[in-house]
């Protein structure tokens, strides 16, 4: 378990440094987020500075997942760039640490844009942020994790299909619908002025098993779907 | 080397075939090496070397028969087994956004090696870019790369080492190096399988030669005539 860990976090970082070189993921991915929130902002931002009740959750985790998905269709792209998948599948690593070296960089490049779109959507939509802080990095956190772990087995899955770019998204989505339902209620369940954070708590119940039976079936399958 | 690796000194590729789909890559496919042979694999395009070095590599199962590492199977063998093979692709397996140096640590520490930085250093070395050892290798000329894949194929000092086109793209000089280094590496016990089209260098690293074509592989016999009289002999063969 400590090779797979160790192996997963060698590609992780290899993954951060060649993103920090290129800065590709993070600029697209950036852009589109804050731009979505800005249509958003401009769509339900009334002149007296109200926003409908429950927008500001929705809007954090639609932003967050389409977003998600340019990340994660890139994802495995790189490594189909002069065949390093293949390199990467000739050293005597374990399969399931070439997924979980994936999703950690994944993950990571989530977080980076999370730090800039929670403020954002919080400052548009005036969503109460500092109401249960501890609680909502754990919405985050879980729910980002269920997106990516899920997404980041089909990108392996789709990697070597023609058309992986349009069929990611009509394949993940169905999946991950849970998710995002389990998201935006348990946000919008800290963000109501009336917060009620045991439906929060519940909804983060939902996000953690769906975490652990997704991750479990993605080390499971990863390995004959990363096959040539 | 890891402990726990099973070494081997001979490779059996015994009646494999493979196919995709309806499509046959290769057909019945046997061919025995044992350590300090260089095997130098012709055939036209398209003709299942590529194939037949995939399979080698344990990266591809045949549809039919099996490839024996010694006593164990790649099935037996697992991933530990990955760590006695290097591969040297058509493509490079080169991350261009990183440095010569990040691509060879990355690899090193990958596969677990002491050392690494006496390793890749080492590497560097072999491959004739010390001096640009921190520039990236997006910026490097295809013989650059070449030199380098194939120090980064080697870096686990593999016994059975895979080349695909090892050949391409390199400078005579580039050329003649990687020749000492082959001969070099079946001096020192490791089985070498070569693809390639160039029979003046097949000619030099080889010590055995086989014709792959239309899936079909069959050894070349030895003989005092230049390898191409007898690839094209073989050739005739199989048409005939």
């Amino acid at each position: 378990m400590i090779g797979v860990l160790r192996s997963a976090w060698l590609i992780a970082e290899k993954d951060l440094r060649v993103e920090s070189r290129s800065r590709e993921l993070i600029y697209t991915t950036l852009f589109f987020a804050v731009t979505a929130v800005l249509i958003f902002a401009f769509s339900f931002v009334q002149e007296d500075s109200s926003v409908p009740a429950g927008s500001a959750s929705g809007i954090l985790w639609v932003t967050l997942t389409f977003s998600g998905t340019i990340a994660l269709t890139r994802t495995f792209e790189r490594e189909r760039e002069h065949d390093t998948l293949r390199g990467l599948l000739l050293s005597p690593v374990e399969r399931p640490a070439v997924y979980l070296g994936k999703l950690m960089a994944v993950l990571l490049l989530l977080a980076g844009v999370e730090v800039v779109l929670v403020p954002l959507t919080g400052l548009f939509f005036q969503a109460p942020l500092g109401r249960a802080p501890w609680l909502l990095a754990a919405l985050l956190a879980t729910g980002t994790l269920g997106f990516a772990a899920v997404g980041t087995l089909f990108a392996a899955m789709l990697v070597r299909a023609r058309s992986r770019d349009v069929l990611l998204p009509v394949v993940l989505f169905p999946i991950i619908v849970p998710v995002i339902i389990a998201g935006v209620r348990g946000t919008n369940a800290i963000f109501t002025p009336e917060a009620d954070l045991a439906v929060a708590r519940m909804w983060l119940g939902m996000l953690v098993s769906f975490d652990a039976v997704f991750l479990s079936l993605a080390l499971w399958t990863c390995g004959p779907l990363l096959g040539e | 080397m890891s402990a726990g690796v099973r070494d081997f000194d001979r490779v059996a590729i015994d009646d494999v075939s493979r196919t995709f789909g309806r499509r046959r890559a290769l057909a019945h496919v046997t061919l025995n090496a044992a350590a300090g042979d260089v095997i130098a694999l012709l055939g036209p395009n398209g003709a299942g070397k590529s194939t037949l070095l995939s399979i080698l590599s344990s990266l591809m199962r045949p549809t039919s028969g099996a490839v024996r590492y010694g006593a164990i199977t790649a099935e037996d063998g697992g991933d530990p087994l990955r760590l006695r093979i290097g591969f040297l692709g058509h493509e490079l397996f080169l991350y261009t956004d990183l440095t010569a140096r990040e691509n060879l640590t990355f690899m090193a520490r990958l596969y677990n090696l002491p050392d690494v930085a006496g390793t890749v250093e080492r590497g560097l070395r072999r491959a004739d870019l010390a001096d640009r050892a921190d520039d990236r290798v997006g910026g490097f000329s295809r013989g650059m790369r070449q030199r380098l894949a194939l120090e980064r194929a080697l870096l686990h000092q593999p016994r059975l080492v895979l080349l695909d086109e090892p050949f391409t793209g390199l400078d005579d000089r580039s050329a003649d190096a990687l020749v000492d280094r082959i001969s070099e590496l079946g001096r020192g016990g490791a089985i070498v399988f070569a693809a390639t089209h160039d029979f003046d260098y097949a000619e030099r690293i080889a010590t055995r030669a086989a014709c792959v074509n239309r899936g079909r592989c069959r050894e070349l016999p030895a003989g005092a005539a230049p390898l191409v009289e007898r690839y094209r002999a073989a050739l005739a063969g199989d048409a005939a």
